[in-house]
């Protein structure tokens, strides 16, 4: 299969202009005759549902949460970032792809990353219309302020919830769309499968989380904005419900996955407790503005934070990144912090944890001046660890957090499968091998305001409305594959609760596929993951009927997917025979422990066709053509 | 700690409901409740029994899924905080907690302590929104907003929409929902335009929904896990004053 990125040609500044002119639109008359499914309403897919119902289109939106305004989205809290150069410190359009590309360690695809710096500009303007009530200056002007991986000032922000208000923004724009009948939402809502026909995406099969109901939808598109991936590590900073199915389903529909193995560990989370954990809280990225992060020297250290003396004390990012120091990007202070805590200089009961010291800060602008810029975030802190973290240094740990792999799209969004769009950070295309911090509201909104509604039309103007219905054969074999795995489900009356599988699964991608991976690790899971996936469908054990809301089955059929997820994850992890961005492969380091790209033999975009349960998936190569900057090392000394 | 659980069972919509007891072992003062919760229910899944179900995602406070009456306590004991981020060592080993769903007729049980809370959505549909399409907004700076103008609509943009207001309220009464969306929005110089019809509609939307009247307890703001002052409830009065002979044509 040959890969087309359908990236146009051109100056790379001219591209999306001169693209969207070649685009063929709908009539105004005939858009009415299109119906689009979207699944998920987050910031990406709220955005585009609503986009789409105000140029006419016929829209149906499903969510799995009980309103549109509670996708994960809303946990998002430092920022979102836009070349506005309203600092005058020399921000451009430019810069911010450069950064981004170099943040990515140059394994995402440069017309996609600039179209996004370009749209950024215009995203601001949209949320500021729709009443999203950024931070201003005494002036009236928009405030900014710092984030990882760049040098100027250009994260807008809403206190320490900006992904909640510019989801607000967006559910209300879905919410007006919904009141005017253009847009039907189906809430509780799970989609179990995507139907294809005749190679194109025609629809989907869904549950209804609270009758149990297995209903078809047909569509002329489909476009998936269903998230990520990250809580295939059972714990991490995702909210429960976050799940790969549809992901995964439509993998399993011929659908290419893109560079699964690249997911983010963030380098700022609150370290884990128990057993009984349920979830990971991440403490936002801005921190790193004025807390300063650090191990005591000596390994097995036993004194209290403030008993330990300055000289005995290793600031180790600003010691290794003097130019960046506390803001490196997050992959290179991910990796440092599980360095020195493999080192044994771990802090906390578990030794699994590193000290963000805010003494300093405190001592040079006051208490008052840091309760005013992070004030709820050290309330957050104190409800779950009970620190005060105004008296001692927050204990912090990296945890899962983001998924930069993806679903393979086009320059369209658009899938291999036609008629099949990925947005948002279900798809692969805008960060490379690691996303920098308040970058992913700007994909989302990106994609949905401003790229989908204009590809989409495209599509379907060469495509028929409404030629395909529910009563099609392939809708009624998916639905009945559906009704047959929960049914095998639910009668498999095992030993082992689902839970207990999804956290010895977690646990294993955490050893062998998080910060660090090598060969032996990743093939020793490899041989581990088609166990426990034999193990889950004998041992498992689901209880309830599938007629009735039954939170038990659903998180079921969610790490039943993840243990195939898993699988494909690895073996892409093991492909990529290179350290990048966030994949770490310790076999290529330096010797201060600093990846070593190869851009020679893995300038690629690994994308994975399925073929078989226990048979390996095709791998296709997107190769990765820089035109415009020039792959270096990264530096951030 | 052990402590003795009793939590509100009702298997759908038209069942009747009934409290159940259950015993909660071995818990860490360092579980969250919901964290608690899941231990009850593993346990009860590995022994073949329905566990109870209760709605959580974010699990951090901001999603405003969560929605437990504890102790009679929307969101339980501690003040600014939501279910999901209450902490077991605010509770002691040997006490009896009671854990049941929000009560009130326009909330009704979906299952166990599931509610069914669209009649919020509806009331946005009515009109809690800026009419803005996607696309030809101006310069986001074109419009100045003083930094203190800001600040409240972003006071009042804060509500999570999780309920504990109606919970809370003896009437059932969704007053600061709804006046916390008309407050954000009157705030900001964009949302002026259509002030008078949004007020006009959003409340015509709460009174169908079969929300109660406010009669002053302040309730809704002591259970606010982001303390959404009652002075915006103030504000929607004031709003709906003026549009009093507003009529939606």
């Amino acid at each position: 299969m040959a890969l087309d990125s359908k990236v146009p040609s051109g100056p790379i500044s001219e591209k999306w202009d001169k693209y969207k002119f070649d685009l063929r639109v709908v009539s105004p008359a005939n858009k009415r005759k299109f119906h689009i499914i979207v699944v998920g309403t987050g910031l990406a897919g709220g955005s585009a549902a609503a986009s789409f119902a105000e140029l006419g289109y016929r829209v149906t939106a499903f969510c799995y949460q009980d309103s549109a305004r509670r996708a994960h989205s809303i946990g998002a809290q430092g920022g979102i970032n836009a070349s506005k150069n309203y600092q005058n410190d020399n921000d451009s359009v430019y810069r911010l792809f450069y950064d981004t590309i170099k943040g990515g360690d140059f394994r995402s695809r440069e017309a996609n990353t600039y179209r996004l710096a370009q749209l950024s500009e215009n995203i601001i303007d949209q949320c500021a219309a729709q009443g999203v009530p950024f931070a201003r200056e005494y002036g009236g002007k928009l405030a900014n302020r710092s984030f990882g991986g760049a040098l100027v000032s250009r994260t807008f922000y809403a206190r320490g919830a900006t992904g909640q208000q510019l989801l607000l923004g967006c559910y209300q724009a879905l919410s007006r769309q919904i009141a005017q009948g253009n847009v039907e939402l189906h809430v509780r809502t799970e989609m179990l499968e995507l139907v294809v026909v005749d190679g194109h995406a025609k629809g989907i099969v869904v549950r209804d989380m609270v009758t149990g109901e297995i209903r078809s939808y047909a569509a002329d598109a489909v476009v998936l904005a269903t998230g990520g991936y990250s809580n295939i590590f059972f714990l991490s900073t995702s909210a429960k419900g976050c799940n790969a199915t549809a992901m995964h389903r439509a993998y399993k529909k011929g659908a290419l996955l893109a560079n699964p193995c690249f997911t983010q560990i963030h380098p700022t989370c609150i370290p884990v407790h128990g057993d009984y954990q349920s979830k990971l809280t991440l403490m936002s990225e801005s921190l790193r503005n004025d807390g300063r992060i650090w191990v005591p020297k000596k390994k097995d250290e036993d004194r209290p934070p403030n008993e330990i003396p300055e000289d005995e004390r290793d600031y180790y990012l600003e010691r290794k990144y003097p130019s960046y120091g506390n803001l490196a990007p997050r992959d290179i202070s991910s990796r440092s912090a599980k360095e020195v805590c493999d080192e044994g200089r771990g802090v906390g009961e578990t030794g699994v944890g590193v000290y963000l010291d805010f003494s300093d800060a405190i001592e040079r602008l006051g208490e008052d001046t840091i309760r005013s810029r992070y004030g709820n975030l050290f309330q957050m802190y104190e409800k779950i660890t009970a620190e005060n973290p105004y008296e001692v240094p927050m204990r912090i740990y990296p945890a899962p957090h983001y998924t930069m792999g993806g679903l393979w799209v086009d320059y369209n969004l658009m899938s291999n499968l036609p008629g099949l769009f990925v947005i948002g950070e279900a798809n692969f295309s805008d960060h490379g091998a690691n996303r920098l911090g308040a970058s992913a509201l700007m994909q989302g909104l990106a994609d949905g305001y401003f790229v989908i509604p204009y590809t989409i039309g495209h599509y379907l103007a060469g495509t028929t409305p409404g030629k395909v219905r529910t009563d099609h054969e392939e809708f009624k074999k998916a639905e009945e594959d559906v009704k047959q795995r929960v049914h095998k489900l639910l009668s498999i009356d095992g030993n082992r609760t689902v839970d207990d599988f999804h956290r010895h699964l977690g646990r294993l991608m955490w050893e062998e596929c998080g910060m660090a991976r090598n060969e032996e690790g990743l093939k020793k899971a490899l041989e581990e993951i088609p166990k426990m996936r034999q193990e889950f469908w004998e041992n498992v054990k689901v209880v309830g009927e599938n007629e009735e809301l039954n939170q038990c089955l659903e998180r079921a059929g969610r790490v039943a997917d993840y243990l195939e997820f898993a699988e494909v994850m690895c073996i892409d992890a093991l492909d990529r025979d290179e350290s990048c961005g966030a994949h770490f492969r310790e076999e290529h380091q330096t010797e201060e422990g600093e990846a070593v790209r190869d851009d020679e033999n893995f300038a690629y975009v690994s994308a994975w066709e399925f073929t078989e349960i226990d048979k390996k998936p095709i791998l296709h190569k997107e190769p990765l053509e820089f035109e415009e900057v020039k792959p270096a090392t990264r530096s951030y000394k | 700690m052990n402590l003795t659980l009793y939590v509100w069972r009702q298997k759908d919509a038209k069942d009747k409901g009934y409290m159940e007891k259950f015993d909660a072992k071995d818990i860490s003062p360092d579980m969250s409740f919901l964290e608690m919760l899941d231990v009850v229910n593993e346990e009860l899944e590995s022994q073949g029994k329905d566990p109870i179900a209760f709605d959580s995602d974010c699990r951090e406070g901001i999603c405003g899924m969560c929605s437990l009456n504890i102790n009679g306590v929307a969101h339980g004991p501690e003040r600014a905080t939501a279910a999901c981020q209450l902490h077991m060592r605010h509770f002691k080993d040997g006490d009896t907690i009671y854990i049941e769903p929000w009560r009130a007729r326009a909330f009704p049980v979906v299952k166990d302590l599931i509610v069914d809370r669209s009649a919020f959505d509806r009331i946005i549909e009515a009109g809690g929104y800026i009419s803005v399409g996607t696309g030809g907004a101006p310069d986001a700076n074109a419009i100045p907003i003083s930094k203190d103008d800001a600040e409240t609509a972003f006071d009042a943009a804060a509500c999570i929409g999780c309920g504990a207001c109606v919970a809370a309220c003896k009437n059932a009464s969704a007053m600061l929902f709804v006046a916390a969306k008309v407050s954000h929005l009157v705030n900001l110089p964009q949302g002026k335009v259509e002030a008078k019809r949004r007020v006009v509609n959003m409340v015509a939307q709460m009174d169908k929904e079969g929300f109660g009247n406010c009669t002053n307890y302040y309730e809704c703001q002591a259970a606010c896990p982001k303390e959404i002052s009652v002075k915006f409830i103030a504000q929607m009065n004031r709003e709906y004053l003026r549009s009093l002979r507003y009529k939606d044509k």
